[in-house]
């Protein structure tokens, strides 16, 4: 079954994103941190993970996509954005100049439609 | 460093030369302000030309001769009265005509000035309308500044009610759609969660209704002789089955009278605030002490958990409104975030405050202190 590494500090983001990818047939992980996610993925990989930006730090997304493109190059990461409306910085992940530093496969503006998220993951997926 | 526009308005070439000099080394030190004001003139001969210059020049302080060759200077008053602007006028006049200086002040004159003046009575009258209109500048300022923060509290608020809702409208939607397959459990904590989201707005008002209602200064505050220990043991009572959710135990130490004048309703805000929030983020099985004392015109009523803890930083910033601690271990605690600014808001009202001591892992212990007759000085004080 293939599995997805769900990263968030919001609990009720995850539990949404969870039970409907449950029913859409993953096994689904979950992490609320940079260090329990890097911890989770030493235990057991996943096959693709989906990390919000904003945790605990402002870069944590960041952060962690960058760890698990070092430790496991070849995993796809969506990184899940809701920038803007905490901060008042735009973060434009359609120019190539702000993806370029970036390690992520995709991103994803919140809130992002379930329909949204599985047909990224989908695509990353048939890529691999 | 500020600066005022003053323009002077005589047909004698040396009245205005001679005030001009006066004025251009001269400053007023405000303490109010914490500052000095020093003035920037410029001249007119006639009305009519005043009357461009305040338009084009925009002076703060009119110096304005009232016996002029054209129109008189009561004229020219007379044309800017109503106008918009914080401009104040210094009427001059060369007999010390009683008549002239009721016009003026009728028509919104600031102050009066004789003919013959000295240097000094120059600084005098327009020190005083420098003073009069930095003050009144700044009142406006923090008026607009008030303004701000109730705006920015509103906006933060509406964000913080906002963000629940559209939280159990995501659950909602999940539920109708069916998008979570046909297990029962999924569907069970998404209720479940939504239920926890919706009181944790619930909370939210009714603390946002605390607030406002001590805020307002409006409502009437009911002053007793308040007994602490018996209030603090309905408090105790009250969350008793709360705190057995996660085996904590509640218990006061008092072992004397502890007794204050004041506002049953906001004691137990106060209380409620602490008692619930030293069970709120505790370990399971920790224990929640409340300790009353009292002493030379104070009460002090601390409360000690054996929780999660803080770090300094977080300690410093506790007291602020819609402030939360974020990090993993306060992840799943709902609070409003305005628990801690209400207690303080109370406190102060009372003439005390609030203070935390904090460690890591170990606990906290929030202490606020109370006059005990606050109510009883602050009618003297009236």
């Amino acid at each position: 079954m293939t599995k997805i590494l769900l990263v968030d500090d919001d609990i009720d983001f995850i539990t949404q994103q969870e039970v409907q990818l449950r029913a859409a047939g993953y096994e689904v992980l979950i992490a609320h941190g940079v260090q329990e996610a890097m911890d989770l993925l030493q235990e057991q990989k996943a096959d693709l993970a989906v990390v919000d930006l904003m945790m605990q730090h402002m870069d944590d997304g960041f952060v962690l996509s960058h760890q698990i493109k070092k430790t496991y190059p070849d995993m796809p990461v969506i990184i899940l954005t809701g920038v803007a409306s905490e901060t008042g910085l735009e973060f434009d992940t359609s120019t190539q100049e702000e993806r370029s530093w970036i390690k992520a496969n995709a991103f994803l503006t919140k809130p992002v439609r379930f329909e949204q998220l599985r047909s990224e993951i989908d695509r990353l997926l048939s890529e691999k | 460093m500020e600066s005022l526009r003053v323009l002077v308005v005589d047909d004698e070439p040396g009245m205005r030369l001679g005030v001009e000099r006066v004025l251009r080394n001269f400053s007023v030190s405000l303490p109010e302000i914490e500052g000095d004001v020093h003035f920037e003139i410029s001249q007119a001969e006639t009305g009519e030309e005043a009357l461009e210059l305040i338009d084009s020049f925009s002076p703060a302080i009119l110096l304005l001769d009232n016996k002029l060759p054209g129109i008189s200077g009561l004229d020219v008053l007379e044309q800017i009265a109503g106008r918009d602007g914080d401009m104040l006028t210094v009427m001059i006049s060369a007999y010390a005509s009683l008549d002239v200086a009721i016009t003026a002040t009728k028509q919104g004159a600031f102050d009066f000035l004789a003919k013959p003046f000295t240097p000094e009575e120059i600084k005098n009258v327009v020190g005083k309308a420098a003073r009069h209109l930095m003050l009144r500048r700044e009142a406006r300022r923090l008026a607009e500044e008030k303004k701000r923060l109730r705006f920015e509290f509103i906006s933060v608020l509406a964000h913080e009610l906002k963000a629940p809702l559209s939280v159990v409208e995501s659950y909602l939607q999940i539920i109708a759609d069916k998008t979570a397959g046909d297990d029962p459990e999924a569907y069970e904590k998404m209720v479940s969660r939504s239920i926890i989201r919706l009181a944790g707005m619930r909370k939210m008002i009714k603390d946002i209704l605390d607030l406002t209602y001590i805020e307002s200064g409006q409502k009437k505050r009911d002053f007793i002789e308040l007994d602490l220990k018996s209030i603090a043991e309905d408090t105790i009572e009250a969350f008793t089955p709360v705190a057995a959710e996660t085996d904590v135990t509640l218990t006061l130490q008092c072992d004397k009278p502890v007794t204050m004048i004041g506002d049953r309703g906001e004691i137990d805000i106060v209380l409620n605030n602490l008692v619930s929030n030293a069970i709120k983020y505790n370990r399971q099985g920790g224990q929640v002490t409340v300790v009353l004392d009292q002493a030379e015109g104070e009460v002090v009523l601390a409360v000690t958990d054996t929780g999660i803890g803080m770090s300094e930083q977080e300690v410093a910033k506790l007291f602020g409104e819609f402030v939360r601690i974020k990090n993993k271990k306060t992840q799943n605690i709902l609070g409003s975030g305005l628990g801690l600014s209400i207690v303080k808001k109370i406190a102060q009202i009372y003439g005390g405050d609030i203070k935390a001591v904090s460690e890591p892992d170990v606990g906290t212990t929030f202490t606020v202190t109370l006059r005990s007759q606050a109510q009883a000085e602050a009618n003297e004080a009236d």
